[in-house]
């Protein structure tokens, strides 16, 4: 029997004004042939190009290029099997959710349609407003909740606040947002590949290993400017692997990792691909095929990928 | 000269402060030439004297400030409440009062189904009054194990299914992980799906999505023969997506010359402010006589019961997090903002008193930034208000809707668990309310509870609850006031006050036709006052001589 991988899905979410609409407008401008389905709420603030799009059948705009975009109101659950459903199959689904949507509870609902794998939790957070924010007597509790529930904080509009400023948010973020990774942008840049699960433009060779593995998108978008801002690694090896155990540790918070792939095969035998977000880990099994040997690709912020510990590890969990 | 008719009646309560009470109502064009005593009429010309109604009383037909013409639709389905409920062709069916009783009613309507797959849906299921017995889909298997077979709470907000209906949905597996789906003993949901993601699905094996519910021509006639029953001439929908393909319908059905209702659907904002604001604006001028477009709803939070209204400190009497915000109240402020400078008028749902401050401060700022007088913003449910709210609403020129049905179905719930004692005892504050001067209507939010002013009224004169106890003996308020809430103060909150409300020269014939006068009769009998029928726009409608099917 051969086994359907689960259509990767991930979150973005944060208070109104955080850029969450600025960061999907860029995605789908720099998406180029990826096969991405976005889901947003609404049309209303969405700038697409006239000449990206393709089509236009009620809720779903197809663009040029494969992507599509659909808008879901009040009604995520139906989008979602209507993503699942569509031909041929995104490679990845990105949800932006209401600015008062609780990721997590977005997260469960998620769980309720069979056939997706949440991927990450992104929680974009005005570096200008947030703190303010945070304590407001309406939605101070709401802001925390969302920052509480990210694997990644996009921590935006950098450019707005000056450098103690933002090492005084950093300290701040990681109380409220615990073990979450962190990652300051400007205009909601970031490299595409950290919300689509690829790595970033330097890594070439890591990304053609990449994009064999199920789901692998990544060499197909554009890289954006802000590419220089990673460092990546890539491993090869020959041993099986104790792959939750990999996983977490991968997880856990020295390492400071964004994001990790691998595909290995677990001490039975039996393929596995991996799968690391920022704190979140997951793992599920992989169509068999030739033994061939395991790879690990995993990328961090720039000076911040500590290679000797991600080795160090992998050794650690050799099964 | 279009021709004359003159109502005769035994008593007519005019509502009009010049002229209270009268015996007789000329009407002309389906508008009131005056209402007076017969010689005084006569002087508009020749006339018919219309005597069917000469031993009825007369008062204003009554305006349902808060319904949604989704009961009407769900009449198709099997009621399976717990108190006696009465259906579009008059029937009233007894409540079902255990869990027993409900699954023989289901029994019976399946006999009728010949298709061993068609689904078949139930209704106003109230299982807090079953002991906790809770319903699970072994139960409801028991119905059958072929067609998919389920029921929504009287809440609106849980559903439960059987073991067919999961299926459907694709949801009778094990590994299901969410807050709104429990699961028994072998993993598999029990079938009792909470929240608006749990249910959309089973809803739509049930075939009872709202999607599918909205714009429903058939449902639409059903509604409007509840409203005749009911005394009602005009009806709003809060709230609705008003489709672009369901207008002609809704111009059509309500135009018909024996469609006895008048009809506010207001459009419910979703996402951003600004495309529903303007669509509203335009909407204006697109209606009739008996379909008046171009207001908006919001809603800002979720319900009580559910916990999931937004309450101010100290919140949950039991404890339970505070709930959640519907729209962003930045976004709330915006939408008030553009709706002033739009002229367009507002309705926000409320429930928790968190909620209603955002609207309160949110209201204040957009009026700093667009000043309209008499914009008439209105307050829908705002259950937890207290009294410096309400003197805040009336500086702010708001008006509120307050839910006094509830109270009677819910109140012992909210005593005892949701809010407590103290503040059980202020929801719904209708003598606060009037006290401040704030503009008052009451209301059903049909079909959570009975499309029925005149129990509505009963409600806020009496402030019983289901158990029978008076939740709120201070805010109860006289039968003068409460009739008029459900006439000309739910009226104000439409600005239809000037065309209805009260029978006086120059509004709208439409008129509530009752066996008795609501203020001579005890007031506890003010719920059971037998309701003839109406006379909408000059016609009359007799409650016993409706279609039914």
């Amino acid at each position: 029997m051969s086994v359907t991988p689960p259509i990767p899905v991930s979150i973005i979410g944060g208070y109104l004004g955080a850029g969450k609409t600025t960061l999907v407008n860029q995605l789908l401008r720099s998406a180029g042939s990826a096969r991405l389905a976005v889901l947003v709420n609404d049309f209303g603030e969405l700038s697409v190009d006239a000449a990206l799009i393709a089509s236009r059948d009620g809720n779903l705009l197809q663009l040029a290029g494969g992507c599509v975009c659909c808008s879901f109101g009040s009604d995520l659950m139906s989008a979602l099997q209507q993503m699942r459903e569509l031909q041929p199959r995104p490679a990845q689904i990105l949800v932006e959710t209401s600015g008062v949507a609780r990721p997590d509870a977005v997260a469960r609902t998620l769980g309720l349609v069979p056939g997706l794998r949440l991927d990450a939790v992104l929680v974009l957070a005005d570096a200008e407003a947030v703190r303010e924010r945070a304590a407001d007597r309406y939605v101070g509790e709401l802001v925390r909740q969302q920052l509480a529930a990210a694997d990644i904080v996009l921590l935006n509009k950098c450019d707005r606040v000056g450098s103690a400023q933002i090492d005084a948010l950093h300290r701040w973020l990681s109380e409220v947002a615990g073990a979450a990774r962190i990652v300051a942008c400007t205009r909601a840049e970031v490299h595409a590949a950290l919300l689509c699960g690829g790595v970033d433009a330097a890594a070439a060779r890591a990304r053609r290993a990449l994009s064999a593995l199920p789901g692998g998108i990544a060499p197909r978008l554009q890289a954006s400017g802000a590419a220089e801002l990673f460092d990546s690694l890539s491993l090869e090896f020959a041993h099986a692997v104790q792959v939750q155990r990999l996983a977490e540790a991968l997880a856990a918070p020295p390492l400071q990792l964004l994001r990790a792939k691998g595909l290995m095969r677990d001490a039975d035998g039996r393929p596995h691909v991996l799968h690391v977000v920022g704190r979140r880990a997951g793992w599920e099994p992989a169509p068999q095929g030739p033994a061939a040997r395991g790879r690990l690709v995993c990328i961090a912020l720039r000076g911040q990928l500590q290679a000797d510990r991600i080795r160090a590890a992998l050794a650690a969990c050799a099964a | 000269m279009s021709p004359i008719t003159i109502f005769q009646a035994r008593r007519i309560l005019t509502m009009a402060p010049s002229r209270p009470l009268a015996t007789h109502v000329a009407v002309r064009d389906g508008r009131i030439l005056g209402a007076g005593a017969l010689e005084e009429l006569s002087g508009w010309g020749p006339y018919r004297l219309e005597t069917r109604l000469a031993d009825k009383v007369l008062m204003p037909g009554l305006v349902e400030g808060h319904s949604h013409l989704m009961e009407g639709a769900f009449w198709r389905f099997v009621y399976c409440g717990w108190f006696d409920r009465r259906d579009p062709n008059g029937r009233v069916w007894p409540g079902a009062k255990t869990l027993a009783e409900v699954l023989e009613r289901l029994r019976a309507a399946q006999a009728t189904l010949p298709d061993p797959a068609q689904p078949l849906a139930g209704w106003g299921f109230d299982p807090i009054y079953f002991d906790n017995r809770r319903c699970v889909r072994e139960d409801l298997d028991r119905v059958s194990t072929t067609r998919p077979v389920g029921m929504i709470h009287a809440s609106g907000h849980i559903i439960n299914c059987n073991s067919a209906a999961l299926a459907a949905a694709g949801w009778l597996r094990s590994g299901i992980d969410h807050p709104g789906v429990p699961l028994g003993d072998d993993g598999l949901p029990t079938g009792e799906m909470k929240g608006p993601e749990a249910m959309m699905p089973v809803a739509g094996a049930l075939g009872m999505d709202r999607g599918a519910l909205a714009g429903d021509e058939a449902g639409l006639r059903l509604f409007s023969r509840l409203c005749v029953r009911a005394g009602v001439t005009t009806a709003t929908d809060l709230a609705s997506p008003l489709p672009d393909e369901a207008l002609p319908m809704l111009r059509r059905v309500t135009g018909g010359d024996d469609f006895p209702t008048r009809i506010v659907p207001l459009l419910r904002l979703t996402g951003a402010p600004e495309p529903t604001i303007r669509r509203a604006a335009a909407l204006q001028g697109q209606g009739s006589d008996r379909l008046r477009l171009g207001r908006v709803k919001i809603v800002a939070d979720g319900s009580i019961q559910g916990f999931s209204a937004r309450l101010r400190w100290p919140g949950y009497y039991n404890g339970a997090p505070n709930g959640l915000w519907y729209i962003a109240p930045e976004q709330l402020q915006q939408a008030l903002a553009l709706a002033l400078q739009h002229g367009v008028q507002v309705h926000v749902h409320t429930n928790g008193d968190e909620a209603t401050d955002a609207v309160l401060d949110g209201m204040e700022q957009a009026l700093h930034a667009h000043p309209r007088p008499d914009h008439r913003f209105t307050l829908q449910h705002c259950q937890l208000a207290d009294a410096a709210q309400f003197r805040r609403m009336k500086a702010l020129g708001l008006c509120v809707n307050l839910f006094a049905n509830h109270h009677y179905y819910w109140g012992d719930e909210h005593y005892r668990l949701t809010v407590g004692p103290e503040r059980a005892t202020r929801m719904n504050a209708c003598a606060t309310a009037l006290a401040a001067g704030v503009p008052l209507a009451i209301h059903s939010d049909a079909p959570i509870t009975p499309l029925a002013p005149l129990f509505t009224a009963w409600c806020a004169v009496h402030r019983l609850t289901a158990s029978g106890r008076t939740l709120g003996e201070h805010e109860r308020i006289g039968v003068a006031d409460a009739l008029r809430a459900i006439t000309l103060g739910a009226a104000w909150t439409l600005k239809l006050d000037g065309e209805i409300g009260s029978i006086e020269c120059g509004k709208r014939a439409d008129f509530c036709v009752l066996d008795d006068d609501p203020l001579a009769v005890p007031a506890m009998q003010l719920k059971d006052l037998p309701v003839w029928g109406v006379v909408q726009d000059g016609r009359i409608f007799a409650a016993a001589e409706l279609p039914t099917d």
